[in-house]
């Protein structure tokens, strides 16, 4: 057996899809590793705070190949990180605040978004207020809001600015980033790059706090890019990986071996049981798999560990039973097996040392090449909305874009990603599995 | 001859009884799961007394009644609206009536689905889909099948080289199913190129001559057909050459060769002629797949098929609809495996079944 699967070293696309799968399964523990179970529920459910810095259906960073334009990043100031904080007492015992928030802009593009979030700690009711100006790289100053309150957290939305808007005659993003004059359209405008600041002025009671920061939301964001959420899809890529390959693996192992040794039982004693299990494979096979699981998931629930144990429960009496039990039956009447019962070996000592042992090898490339089946159809059930409430995978990715129309709306990358995952991995093991059939099926090494 | 009827007549029947129990049970467990444990019995109650309510509170004559007498009232009506709807009954019992109806092919009405014809009874909203489904699975399968079967066998004739090279190797491509092939496909040719619509069966509004109606039918169809081709071409082709390459090592196509027979007398008669029971084989288990077409396929593609009725129906827990495609595919699927049994004995010597074997028919 082993010389044999040495064998699968003459078959280059063997080696590459070993090597494939060898890559997800490090991917695999390094996820679980660095990103625990709990921390990837967090991420992917958590609520507002989780999310915040990151930019809004963002491309992945290295889409700035297939533009020439380098395109912005996000960038985030805040008074302890790049930015200056200047307190001044003044005579009845409050103090000025000035906070200034500097940033480099070298992006050909402008941003998607700019929010200026701020968190003051106050005692009493009387709210102090604070004013923020714009200063661009040609030395313009802009104020962009004079009187506003101060709360404890505030999300100060710049670029959704309706005054601002007006003022400018652009949204604001752009207008606060371009060196053009008013009155120039959106799409011929261009950033001025240079250092620019923001600048926060405000009074504050004694005792108080104020901070402040400012974060102008780039184009791209991380190796994956954001969905609407704002949530990055590395880290729903990442967790993907060992969730598919596990529940790949585990449903293949559940329901061939499963319907292997059944089969090899049923053969072996014949009669009722071979009876009785040929009839249940019969009605099972009129059963249709993914309605019953569409069915299950909206009406139960739609764990995933719940569909693995459903998928392998109705794979137990399918085709394979059929072929095994043909393959038992030619076994079964080998002489090795008349020499095991003639020294005294019992029924399950017989079926489990030497009927299934010699069907082994055409187990194996069935085995192997059934993963990307449920691989699919994990996938399958997550793309029509049944995916796993709480964890990330592959098929949710594709969910979410499809339901956010990602592809007509350009966002290529959102659909892309997951799918070429997906791709990789069906490959893989397809790869490897026609591989090993060509090694374990005598009839197939001739031709 | 008569105990070759007698045994057909036999094998007939033990077979229509195998296949009407496994239609029994799968229609009795869909009705198991789509009961939820008796949750939906819940829903459904609940939703009949919120309607019951609302219609006697405007009814202009409660609103003098006192309130005690007007929930009297409420119950009264709703116990009438349960019985009426069999709801006062256990479950155990409704759902063996559930299945008599079923399996007598009353459909019934749906709940909340409605056809585009505007008709609310179940047989009307799946005719209405069936169609569709048909002609989407019906052209895609049959032309990937004949395509993959006269491939394998021209590239069989020519073992080795690099045509036959390159359909082994990309063999794998068929891992991965039709709708995901879709997905890149939709992106290509519908997203990046704009040459294809991005899914669903007709222009909106739908074309008005015959003409045109049928073109932009074809036109919404090369994706998914294409998909489909993507998912399942190379690997059947490939299985199919396979096939027939054993089956060309046998020991009289030799001799058939050594004899001079042209190469097409000897496909013909030594190698299709014993393979033909594979090959009707896995022509009725395409067309057993086509019955169902592909839920997720046909959503993918926004194809107005049984599929995506399906899955509209799980999903506003229409009952009756989600039963009613269940017993069509049941049937369906039970006469496709009973003609696929049929036809496999009538062709294959083999399996001849019974006592004319022994007579050596």
């Amino acid at each position: 057996m082993l010389r044999r699967l040495r064998e699968l070293r003459r078959y280059p696309s063997a080696i590459v899809g070993v090597g494939i799968i060898g890559l997800l399964v490090i991917v695999s523990i390094y996820t679980v590793l660095a990103i625990p179970y709990p921390e990837a529920v967090r991420l992917w459910r958590g609520g507002p705070g989780v999310w915040d810095d990151n930019p809004r259906n963002a491309q992945p960073v290295w889409f700035d190949w297939f533009t020439g334009d380098r395109l912005p990043r996000t960038i985030i100031v805040t008074a302890e990180d790049g930015g200056v904080k200047r307190i001044e007492p003044l005579a009845d015992g409050r103090s000025r605040v000035e906070i200034v928030l500097p940033f480099d802009y070298a992006y050909d593009r402008f941003p998607t978004e700019i929010t200026l979030f701020t968190r003051a700690t106050y005692d009493g009711t009387t709210r102090t207020r604070f004013a923020a100006t714009w200063h661009t790289p040609n030395g313009e100053t802009i104020p962009i809001v004079t009187n506003r309150a101060l709360r404890a957290t505030d999300n100060y939305y710049i670029s959704q600015d309706a005054q601002l808007l007006m003022k400018l005659g652009v949204s604001p993003e752009v207008g606060l980033l371009s060196a053009a004059a008013s009155g120039v359209p959106p799409s011929a405008r261009s950033p001025a790059k240079g250092r620019y600041q923001l600048v926060i002025q405000t009074e504050i009671a004694e005792g108080a706090e104020f901070d402040a920061k400012l974060v102008v939301y780039g184009q791209v964001h991380g190796l994956a890019g954001t969905d609407h959420r704002r949530r990055d899809l590395t880290v729903a890529l990442l967790w993907g990986t060992p969730l598919a390959l596990v529940f790949g693996l585990l449903a293949a192992v559940g329901s061939t071996l499963s319907t292997f040794c059944l089969a090899g039982i049923g053969t072996w004693f014949g009669g009722k049981v071979d009876a009785l299990f040929q009839r249940i494979t019969e009605v099972n096979m009129i059963l249709p798999m993914l309605p019953i699981l569409i069915m299950v998931g909206q009406f139960y629930s739609r764990s995933l560990w719940l569909m693995l144990g459903m998928v392998i429960a109705l794979n137990i009496f399918s085709a394979g039973m059929k072929t095994y039990r043909a393959m038992f039956l030619q076994a079964k009447e080998a002489p090795y097996i008349e020499a095991a019962r003639a020294y005294g070996a019992g029924n399950f000592r017989t079926i489990f040392r030497y009927l299934l042992p010699r069907i082994v090898p055409v187990l194996l490339p069935t085995f192997v090449m059934i993963v990307p089946t449920f691989v699919f159809l994990e996938a399958a059930l997550a793309v029509i909305g049944l995916g796993d409430p709480l964890l990330p995978t592959w098929g949710k990715i594709i969910n979410d874009a499809q339901s956010q129309s990602a592809l007509y709306k350009g966002m290529y990358y959102w659909v892309v990603e997951p799918a070429v995952l997906l791709m990789l991995t069906g490959f893989a093991f397809a790869m490897v599995g026609f591989a090993l059939d060509r090694v374990f099926n005598p009839r197939l090494r001739t031709v | 001859m008569r105990g070759n009827l007698a045994a057909l007549g036999r094998y007939t029947i033990v077979k229509v009884l195998m296949l009407g129990i496994a239609v029994i049970v799968a229609l009795y467990l869909t009705i198991l799961i789509v009961n939820m444990g008796g949750k939906l019995d819940d829903v459904r109650r609940s939703e009949i007394k919120y309607e019951v309510t609302l219609r006697v509170n405007a009814n202009p004559e409660t609103q003098l009644m006192p309130p005690s007498e007007v929930n009297k009232m409420i119950d009264r009506l709703c116990e009438l609206e349960y019985r009426r709807l069999g709801l006062d009954r256990p479950f155990f019992v409704r759902s063996f009536s559930y299945l008599v109806t079923a399996l007598s092919l009353s459909l019934g009405r749906s709940e909340n689905l409605v056809s585009d014809s505007g008709s609310r009874t179940v047989k009307r909203i799946i005719l209405e889909r069936l169609p569709a489904t048909l002609l989407l699975f019906g052209t895609a399968n049959l032309l990937i099948f004949f395509t993959a079967v006269t491939l394998a066998l021209a590239i069989s004739r020519k073992y080795g080289s690099w045509i036959d090279r390159l359909v082994v190797s990309l063999a794998p491509t068929s891992a991965a199913p039709g709708w995901f092939y879709g997905i890149f496909l939709i992106l290509i040719f519908a997203a990046v190129l704009r040459v294809l619509p991005w899914g669903g069966m007709v222009d909106a509004p739908p074309p008005e001559t015959t003409v045109g109606y049928a073109g932009s039918l074809v036109r919404h169809m090369i994706l998914p057909v294409l998909a489909m081709a993507c998912g399942g071409l190379l690997a059947s082709t490939y299985s199919w050459r396979t096939f027939f390459l054993i089956y060309s090592s046998e020991d009289y196509v030799d001799l058939a060769k050594a004899k001079g027979l042209s190469s097409r007398a000897i496909e013909r008669r030594y190698i299709l002629r014993p393979t033909l029971p594979t090959i009707i084989t896995n022509f009725m288990l395409m067309i057993i797949a086509m019955w169902m077409g592909a839920i997720i396929l046909e959503t993918v593609f926004n194809w107005p098929g049984l599929g995506r009725l399906y899955l509209q129906a799980v999903n506003l827990n229409d009952t009756p609809v989600i039963v009613g495609v269940m017993v069509i595919y049941g049937y369906l699927l039970a006469i496709s495996v009973f003609l696929l049994d049929f036809i496999y004995a009538i062709v294959d010597p083999r399996v001849r079944i019974g006592a004319g074997a022994k007579k050596g028919v």
